[in-house]
């Protein structure tokens, strides 16, 4: 870890032990790749040596795009391989996340590193494996048909034996996927399905160095920036001087409106930080709408688009008997690590700005730093170390471009840079506040001819993209970099509208977008985006008319749910609940709530019985319950922490969270104006999982938030006959509806 | 120079006396277990034990623990290999990220020294105050109620 942060790709070379011998490059080079149908991160990074390197030493390096934000992919990634490949786990060594060595896969996120990351990892080492059976059959004068692997060892069909250590001289495996390589049968794998423990955990449970707020490089300086007050403030006027001569203090910073410190010492830097703040004078601006607002400001907000996205008119049927409607509200929800975003930089001498970081996006998050630097992309190098959680693009990209452009001012020397808690709060990118309007046509049994669903929300994507003006700091410098015009991504992962489609099939339905691309709160990708907002309305909205129809939740849903899985998620959930069986307390009940994430990835149902106090309004809940079908489980312990998660987070989402602001500035900007949910407030989940051998891995990080806020909804709805429709459900919120009731 | 003693062993530091512990714990004296989190003794993600009593070391200066004991997460492993309560916490895969971990175990650890046998609301009880944001609470609560079933 005192290693110098500079490296060279060369020098990374050497020391993984590449061997550089010369090797025929196949004649089908280069053309492969778009005729295979590959596996999609695979597609775009064809070769085999940019995913796997076989060491003379008896290990492998894996190499992935895709990095650890805590979850566990790396460990179930190397899962997958170990089995593919046919080497025990033990022998890999993993680099990931690193833009000068790793295989551009683009941001970890979204659920995906297991639906896309997996497969195409998947098909590197089926086709390394095959590579390496050709050349065993080359030297042992065998057919590859029969070959057995175990450990590295092949076993040709006479018995006659050689290693993959002996059989890699040189660049074999620099060659193209072909697409045609057979994974091995279920039968033959070792570690998928099994749950392995994570490989970093005995390091974050010893306090051994793995994160990159542990890296201590030698002669490490310590910075901060300095915010302006509110979003839209300029710079009217600032002495450095005085700053500059304060203890321990090696450079104060100014570019445009941009303000920095670098010191000796890290309280140094934090004292710098404060009184350059003190000392600066800014031009503010009052152009929010305020928390209370934002729901009517989203609603008579310019419309950027209105997209269908999807509008099947029901053709006959009978006559519509009643028309309900109802509108819900989510606020803006923050990211909130517990460890504010760090990055540490260094500018070498041969001019490349190395930094460690723990963004999700190392490649783009590199590409836009190069242009808010002004250089060559080849210029900077990130390289993925751990953090803190993430749930999605939080302050991690921000603070690797803050730190080089401290890094900047301090030719040679490492900069750390570690947000302040109140930085991370109230200028991190907010998951958007939603306004959702549902209307259904129901006939005389209550049961749905006419569904419509409308969203109005600001952008869930504003990522650097390679973009510097997705990067904070990028706005305020002297010569500012204009920040793009978010998109909302459309089918199949959609953006805004993700799970807006009601997973339900209905004769009618129509769901339209309202897009808005103005952004009074800074925001960007939250764990699920618009699906946990548009999840707590559909399910909230379907309890509602499971209530009007005077029919069982459970049993209405499956009237309109038709996908076997979804059917078998909701009705085990049920069955771990004790849903049949329940015995209705005074001031208790229960709720239930499903998704099928983005309509095509993890399953999940959430049950809860909650206790509502009459007296203070106060939501304590008592039970819960869970089913998840990730598909083919890599680590069913891993799916398990996923989803016990995502429901421990949800709800306190749900139940506690709200980002305060008025017209000027975010007011949460600690843990007592913007509280957690506690150990005390959590009951133990129990779990069903479903198991779904041979099918797709689905990545299950996001699954759960969903249906865990309308379950709460529908069991207050239970409990009280209050319906709940605007998060967050705060005591003082959940008192207010019980006196008007 | 201040001296104090540091995972058993005696050390000295030449720090300013108002510096955080936090901060020469990990700057100064490069361990690796107490971590930033609030600065505000909110989130407890920088607890360590000093004299056995679990404290946040991001608003105690250094200063205070002259003459006294510090123990951080490191200093918890026995003859090189993780305590029961951290073996316990590897057996529960007890965490996502892992970065409040740290502060989990002190203050768990804490728990434990004064009551071997907590039940699972005395163990929410005295975690209530360390925030974790993965959602890994319930694993904790069972990697501790491990260690406080096999006492």
């Amino acid at each position: 870890m005192n290693a110098p942060l500079s490296v060279t790709r060369r020098g990374l070379l050497q020391s993984a032990g590449f061997l550089a011998v010369s090797f025929a490059l196949p004649p089908h080079f280069g053309f492969a790749a778009e005729e295979a149908g590959l596996p999609g991160d695979l597609k775009a990074n064809p070769m085999l040596s940019s995913w796997l390197r076989i060491n003379a030493d008896q290990r492998v390096t894996l190499l992935i795009g895709k990095v650890e934000l805590g979850q566990g992919a790396v460990t179930a990634l190397t899962q997958i391989a170990a089995d593919e490949l046919g080497v025990n786990i033990e022998r890999f060594d993993v680099i990931s996340g690193d833009t000068f060595q790793s295989p551009d896969q683009g941001t970890t996120a979204g659920s995906q590193s297991m639906p896309n990351g997996g497969p195409a990892l998947q098909q590197a080492a089926a086709e390394a494996r095959e590579v390496l059976y050709g050349l065993a059959a080359a030297k042992l004068g065998q057919p590859v048909e029969g070959m057995k692997i175990d450990d590295g060892v092949i076993t040709a069909a006479n018995g006659q034996t050689a290693t993959y250590w002996e059989l890699i001289t040189g660049k074999e495996l620099e060659v193209e996927a072909t697409g045609k390589a057979v994974r091995r049968p279920i039968s033959e794998y070792k570690y998928i399905g099994k749950s392995i423990p994570r490989f970093d955990f005995p390091a974050k449970m010893t306090g051994q160095p793995i994160f990159v707020q542990d890296m201590q490089p030698e002669g490490l300086l310590f910075g901060l920036v300095v915010r302006p007050p509110t979003y839209q403030s300029t710079l009217a006027e600032v002495d450095l001087g005085p700053i500059e001569a304060m203890p321990g203090v090696v450079k104060a910073v100014r570019d445009g409106s941009f303000l920095g410190v670098v010191a000796e010492r890290e309280e140094q830097a934090l004292a710098a930080a404060d009184a350059l703040g003190k000392a600066a004078k800014w031009n503010v601006e009052s152009v929010l709408p305020g928390n209370d607002g934002i729901f009517d400001w989203l609603l008579q907000a310019p419309i950027a688009k209105d997209i269908e996205i999807k509008n099947d008119v029901r053709q006959g049927g009978g006559e519509v008997a009643k028309t309900i409607e109802a509108e819900y509200h989510r606020p803006y929800h923050m990211h909130a690590s517990i460890g504010p975003s760090t990055a540490i930089a260094q500018l070498g001498d041969d001019g490349v700005m190395t930094i460690h970081t723990h963004s999700q996006s190392v490649f783009e998050t590199s590409e836009a730093i190069a242009e808010m630097l002004g250089v060559e992309p080849s210029k900077v190098h990130c390289i993925h170390t751990q953090g803190s959680g993430c749930y999605g693009h939080n302050m991690a990209d921000d603070a690797a471009a803050d730190a080089a452009l401290l890094a900047r001012a301090v030719p040679g020397k490492p900069v750390k840079l570690q947000y302040t808690r109140a930085q991370e709060h109230q200028w991190e990118p907010y998951g958007s506040a939603m306004v959702i309007r549902t209307k259904a046509g129901v006939d005389a049994e209550g049961n749905v001819l006419d569904w419509d669903l409308q969203i109005w929300s600001t952008p869930h994507g504003t990522r650097p993209g390679g973009k510097a003006g997705n990067l904070l700091s990028a706005k305020y410098l002297e010569k500012p970099f204009e920040q793009p015009t978010p998109g909302n991504g459309g089918a199949p992962n959609y953006s805004a509208d993700r799970n807006g489609i009601a997973y339900y099939e209905f004769p009618g339905h129509k769901v339209m977008t309202h897009f808005i691309t103005e952004m009074p709160l800074r925001v960007s990708s939250t764990r699920g985006l618009g699906a946990y907002g548009n999840v707590f309305a559909i399910e909230s909205f379907i309890d509602e008319l499971a209530h009007a129809a005077g029919a069982d939740p459970v049993e209405y849903r499956l009237r309109f749910l038709k996908d076997p899985r979804a059917r078998d998620v909701l009705t085990a959930c049920a069955a771990k609940f004790g849903w049949d069986s329940y015995q209705k307390q005074n001031n208790r009940g229960r709720g239930i709530a499903f998704a099928r994430y983005k309509n095509y990835a993890a399953l999940t149902a959430v049950a809860f019985e909650v206790e509502v106090s009459r007296r203070n309004g106060r939501i304590r809940v008592t039970k819960a319950a869970a089913a998840n079908d990730s598909g083919h489980m890599v680590s069913p312990d891993g799916v398990h922490n996923q989803i016990e998660g995502g429901i421990i987070q949800s709800m306190s989402w749900t139940l506690k969270e709200e980002v305060k602001f008025d017209n000027t500035a975010v007011l949460s900007r600690d843990w007592t104006s913007y509280p957690i949910i506690t150990f005390s407030e959590i009951p133990m989940i129990e779990m069903e999982l479903i198991d779904r051998p041979g099918e797709t891995y689905l990545g299950s990080g996001e699954s759960a938030q969903g249906p865990t806020s309308a379950a709460l909804a529908n069991a207050v709805f239970d409990a009280t006959g209050v319906r709940l429709r605007r998060v967050p459900f705060t005591p003082e919120r959940v008192k207010a509806e019980l006196d008007k009731a | 120079m201040l001296n104090f003693k540091l995972n058993g062993a005696d050390v000295s530091v030449d720090v300013p006396t108002d510096s955080p512990l936090l901060f020469v714990l990990n700057n100064d004296l490069k361990t690796h277990g107490a971590k930033f989190g609030c600065g505000l003794s909110q989130c407890g993600a920088c607890t360590v034990l000093i004299d056995g009593e679990p404290v946040r070391s991001c608003q105690t200066p250094v200063q205070a623990v002259v003459g006294r004991s510090v123990t951080t997460l490191s200093g918890l492993m026995e003859e090189g290999k993780p305590s029961p309560l951290q073996q316990a916490f590897i057996d529960e895969q007890a965490a996502q990220c892992g970065y409040c971990t740290s502060g989990m175990i002190m203050m768990a650890q804490a728990l434990l020294d004064r009551n071997p046998t907590p039940s699972e609301p005395e163990i929410r009880s005295a975690l209530s105050a360390n925030l974790c944001r993965c959602g890994s609470h319930n694993r904790v609560v069972r990697a501790v109620l491990r260690v406080s079933q096999a006492a």
